[in-house]
């Protein structure tokens, strides 16, 4: 009698732990199906065929994308949309294409989906973009480009003054690099009648005054 | 006499219209460009050349010649939202860059009045000024910088 229940104990926990077991692995396959899935959606999302899938991205930046040195150049390196649009960071990806699910919304109500329209909004659509590389320390650019590694001695006279006196006053990329792979909006230059456009001081920021 | 002389004149004029018409298509194909091509045909590729890379002020073969750009100006915007050139060689900024600062004559409008930067239309530097490749003379020529400048 005994001997019996202790028997059918034995068998209890045996199956308890199968069930466990199993359960544990069929969570993990789960996981690695889930993940993996949820990783390649994410990935096909950064491609430059899913950004320029739709034609507020094609007719617009990619057109004026694709005259520029980060499209075509002597070696055939090239970058794509999110190469600098995206970061490499998962964190910082996650919180970016959450950011970015805005911009679905503004899709379907064709917010710019003309060139006139585009225009229109230009100025404070570059403006985002370049609040954000001035807040991340272009982070996107310098995944490509270190300038720990600037060989100064075969840059041109002019991009190495540039370059030694901007990173001494601690600038970062964006603060003289911008427009060079879209065209720009209206930047206030007191030429001719008046217009609303970018500030002189926002377009080249002032040397940040070091602390002493 | 009268009649004779304008039966002349008339026959000389057809004679000459004639004449010239019926050679064109012999004329064009017969006459080459000071280059080299044919006047009908297409011009030959041209060749891959490097533009000068940056570099001191180019001196001018004549007074009124615009200043070359001794330099690279591949990529550079000149739109009607922002001009690239002015960028640095307006008055604001041309201490900054070491750059030529553009001239005062840029500044008057259409009006003759006097503005404080270039006037519209001045806009468009490249309409007058450009940079120079390493190419050669297409053909020989025996110009010379003008005296004042030599």
């Amino acid at each position: 009698m005994t001997q019996d229940n202790n028997k059918d104990r034995g068998r209890f926990w045996v199956r308890l732990r199968r069930i466990a077991l199993g359960g544990l692995g069929l969570a993990f396959v789960a996981g690695i199906v889930f993940w993996g899935g949820f990783n390649t959606v994410m990935e096909m999302t950064n491609q430059e065929s899913f950004c320029t899938s739709c034609h507020e991205m094609k007719e617009n930046v990619f057109e004026e994308y694709r005259n520029t040195i980060h499209y075509q150049n002597r070696t055939g390196v090239r970058a794509t949309c999110p190469d600098c649009h995206v970061p490499k960071e998962w964190g910082p990806k996650i919180v970016r294409k959450i950011q970015a699910s805005n911009e679905v919304w503004h899709h379907l109500f064709g917010s710019i989906d003309t060139p006139e329209k585009f225009d229109a909004k230009r100025m404070q659509l570059a403006q985002n973009e370049w609040q954000r590389m001035k807040a991340n320390d272009s982070r996107e650019c310098r995944n490509c480009h270190n300038f720990e590694y600037f060989d100064y001695s075969v840059q041109g006279r002019r991009s190495n003054a540039a370059h030694q006196a901007g990173l001494a006053d601690d600038k970062t990329c964006i603060d003289c690099h911008k427009g060079i792979a879209h065209s720009l909006p209206p930047i206030e230059q007191e030429i001719g009648a008046g217009r609303e456009a970018v500030a002189p001081d926002v377009f080249h920021p002032p040397a940040a005054t070091k602390p002493q | 006499m009268k009649k004779q002389t304008r039966k002349l004149a008339m026959t000389l004029v057809v004679a000459l219209s004639l004449g010239s018409f019926g050679n064109m298509a012999a004329f064009g194909q017969g006459v080459q460009s000071l280059r080299g091509a044919g006047i009908v045909g297409n011009d030959p590729a041209p060749a891959s050349f490097r533009v000068a890379p940056d570099g001191p002020p180019i001196p001018r073969d004549y007074v009124q010649q615009p200043p070359l750009i001794p330099h690279k100006i591949e990529g550079y915007e000149v739109t009607k939202n922002f001009n690239k050139c002015m960028d640095c060689h307006s008055w604001s900024r041309y201490q900054e860059f070491k750059a030529t600062k553009v001239s005062l004559t840029h500044f008057k409008d259409r009006d003759g009045g006097e503005l404080s930067n270039i006037s519209p239309r001045r806009y468009f530097c490249m309409q007058c000024h450009i940079p120079q490749t390493d190419a050669k003379p297409l053909i020989d020529n025996t110009f010379r910088r003008a005296e004042g400048l030599r």
